[in-house]
């Protein structure tokens, strides 16, 4: 059977003021991980300077015998630079840095003058093999196999060549199912010098190594480009794709330089039934649809950017060093422990993104989270004025919240009214003004 | 209007407004008030030292734009670096001066020189999206009409050998047109197009001169980007080339630019020197 090139979505890589920090209060109730996405790949890019490392996880779910990956690089490989990680490590890092939500509980308005401001209660944050193809073949067709290699359950090439078309033919004649249309945008990546490297999988090696997924794979290499291909992923593919760069570097953040790089709405107050079991997923899925649709579909949106030293709500612990450095993290150690976590969600198709995404790192440190509000209110039936006026402010907040959760996802307002059931906001008529004039 | 940089002022101003309220940039109305002082008072004391004659009146017009354009390009989150900036972007000009000229534009000379000194600064080229592209084409297209008087030959120089470097590049690697089309949709590129390298101060004075440094700025740029791939390479090139100017100020003289602002000023000899 042929093999399935899943450079779908994989990215085919080639590629006296310090800001404030911000304590955040919150109890963390759920995360958004990737998981929610369908066919959504995840990259590790580790740069710094002209290093890169990058680790490529796929969800790929079908027999290990059709996967296949062929992705563009910058330079050769030699052995050592290419390497198996671990998924484990990819999906804490997901954990980590996933869009999360945060429920508060208001105090009993009539001890208001007990409440603790909250930047004070910062406790109150839970801690949360060779042998693909002749090479007689690849010499007539003007491929050259640069280097083949054994790494773990994969067998590796390095592939170069003088047509696009050669290489095209090579591909097919050995297995891969290779997109029509694809011969001009390997062409493109050939002219610029870049080579490629395949990946299928030995699949004896696969059954004495024991693992029952394929293991992500890890390339480093040094290079002045600081990008990832994902026009070969485009060709022929049905819809957009979905990838999430979860980038880490030294400095500070990094943003995409020829997409514009927004930050997704975030530290909003929402109806409390988001709580409930899938709720929130499916916010956040129809949240992000919305704001990519609402930039025409062009735009990287920045998830979390932070100093992975903390967090605040921790939905999952910081990495370790070790853990980082077996992400690729080389400078990771007891004496330069600066690593900057940002993790981008790009929802891309050809018609939308045209060109490879490129980007740089900036000196921006300033912290950021995809984090969603849920206020429990204070259902007690002691009476003072300051509960009155609670219970009217309340009525207030429900109906700002249905209507930002109506803004941010699309829904309408009377979806959203019969979901939080008793806290629907009312059309209740607002008291006089002179109701609280002589009120003692 | 008869002093074209009250127009830029406009624009400028009005696509801070725009990027600051509706597109995010990730600047706040206390650093944009930072940034126009420091470069008003250091024009001021510039003005002061130097003795240049000109009344603060207009320059300052000057130094507004390039405090305008520090807010609409530079980045960062540390307060002293931004006053660095903008007192760097206006001490230039009157510190780095061959033929009693400055040789930098103020905001690239500015920002490229904070670029060198630190990696606390940034400028993001893609913050303009390309959502709203043709309106801020318009808005920029504007200012040749009012500028028209200027030397807007060096604009259309780069922009000409610019596209064909960015079409020529795409057409030899077999990349669809879309590929230099998205990479023309740059709010970055418009800005640097319409308001910098067409600066008339620091571009040569014979229009043979700007035709060749348009040219020379525009592969400078695509040599950044597509050869050594390095972000900004715009600014890079621009600051590169400007150090030349000098050079084609003498092999091809003309006449120097000075800004009109009275009608008077327009047709006044002692203003305008041959080379």
């Amino acid at each position: 059977m042929k093999r399935t090139i899943f450079a779908a979505a994989l990215v085919s890589m080639i590629t006296w003021w310090t800001p404030a920090v911000r304590a955040f209060c919150g109890f963390y109730v759920a995360k958004a991980d990737t998981k929610l996405f369908n066919k959504a790949s995840q990259v590790v890019l580790v740069r710094d300077g002209d290093r890169t490392v990058i680790t490529m996880a796929n969800d790929f779910e079908g027999e290990p015998k059709d996967f296949a990956v062929v992705i563009p690089v910058p330079t050769f490989l030699t052995r050592g630079q290419i390497h198996v990680g671990e998924k484990a490590l990819v999906d804490h890092l997901d954990a980590y840095s996933a869009p999360r939500l945060v429920e508060y509980f208001d105090q009993n308005p009539c001890e208001l003058a007990d409440r603790v401001p909250m930047a004070m209660r910062a406790a109150s944050v839970l801690e949360a093999r060779p042998g693909v193809g002749g090479r007689g073949l690849a010499k007539s067709l003007g491929v050259t196999i640069e280097a083949q290699y054994a790494v773990g359950e994969y067998d590796i090439l390095i592939l170069s060549a003088q047509q696009s078309s050669g290489l095209e033919t090579w591909l097919r004649e050995n297995g891969y199912r290779i997109p029509a249309g694809a011969s001009d945008v390997i062409g493109s990546y050939l002219k610029q010098n870049m080579r490629f490297f395949v990946a299928k999988v030995n699949l004896p090696e696969q059954a004495r190594l024991g693992f029952k997924y394929l293991r992500p794979l890890q390339i480093a290499y040094e290079s002045p480009k600081f990008m990832l291909p994902i026009r070969l992923g485009m060709v022929n593919a049905k819809g957009s794709q979905e990838l999430f760069v979860y980038a880490l570097t030294r400095n500070g953040r990094v943003e995409t330089t020829n997409y514009r790089t927004v930050k997704l709405p975030s530290d909003v107050e929402l109806p409390v039934y988001l709580k409930q079991p899938n709720e929130f997923a499916g916010f956040y899925k129809a949240m992000f649809a919305r704001q990519a649709n609402d930039r025409a579909g062009r735009a990287v949106f920045l998830e979390y950017a932070w100093d992975m030293k903390w967090c605040d709500p921790c939905s999952a612990d910081p990495l370790s060093n070790d853990e980082l450095r077996r992400l690729g993290v080389f400078w990771a150690d007891d004496r330069d422990s600066r690593v900057f976590l940002s993790r981008l969600h790009v929802r891309y198709d050809a018609a939308h993104f045209p060109e490879d995404l490129v980007f740089q790192e900036t000196g921006d440190r300033a912290n950021f989270q995809g984090r969603y509000v849920l206020r429990h209110a204070w259902t007690g039936q002691d009476v003072c004025a300051a509960a009155t006026d609670y219970r009217q402010t309340l009525v207030e907040r429900h109906a700002r919240e249905a209507e930002q959760l109506s803004q941010l996802t699309g829904w309408t307002m009377a979806d959203i009214r019969t979901k939080m059931g008793p806290e629907a906001p009312v059309r209740v008529q607002p008291a006089a003004w002179w109701e609280r004039l002589w009120r003692p | 209007m008869n002093d074209p940089r009250l127009y830029q002022i406009g624009t400028l101003a009005s696509l801070l407004v725009y990027g600051m309220g509706w597109l995010d940039f990730d600047i706040t109305p206390g650093r944009v008030a930072l940034l126009l002082t420091t470069v008003l008072a250091t024009q001021w004391i510039g003005d002061r030292v130097s003795r240049t004659g000109s009344s603060f009146g207009s320059s300052a017009r000057s130094a507004l734009i390039s405090g305008l354009s520090l807010c609409l390009l530079l980045r960062t989150n540390r307060t002293e670096l931004a006053i660095a900036a903008a007192v760097i972007t206006i001490a230039g000009k009157f510190l780095i001066r061959i033929d009693s000229k400055h040789v930098f534009n103020p905001t690239n000379g500015g920002i490229v020189a904070m670029l060198l000194v630190t990696n606390q600064v940034w400028v993001s080229p893609a913050q303009w999206g390309t959502e709203t592209f043709f309106a801020f084409l318009m808005a920029c297209a504007g200012s040749l009409v009012v500028t028209r008087a200027a030397r807007t030959d060096v604009t259309f120089a780069f922009l000409a050998c610019y596209c064909a470097l960015l079409f020529g590049r795409s057409w030899y690697l077999g990349e669809p047109a879309a590929i230099p089309w998205h990479r023309l949709e740059s709010g970055a590129l418009l800005l640097f197009t319409f308001f910098m390298i067409s600066d008339p101060k620091t571009t040569p004075d014979s229009r043979i001169g700007r035709l060749l440094f348009g040219a020379l700025v525009a592969w400078g740029a695509w040599y950044v980007q597509f050869r050594l791939f390095r972000t900004n390479g715009l600014l890079w090139s621009l600051a590169a080339c400007s150090t030349l100017v000098p050079f084609i100020n003498r092999i091809a003289p003309g006449s120097r630019y000075v800004w009109s602002t009275s009608p008077a000023a327009l047709t006044s000899s002692r203003t305008l020197r041959a080379a």
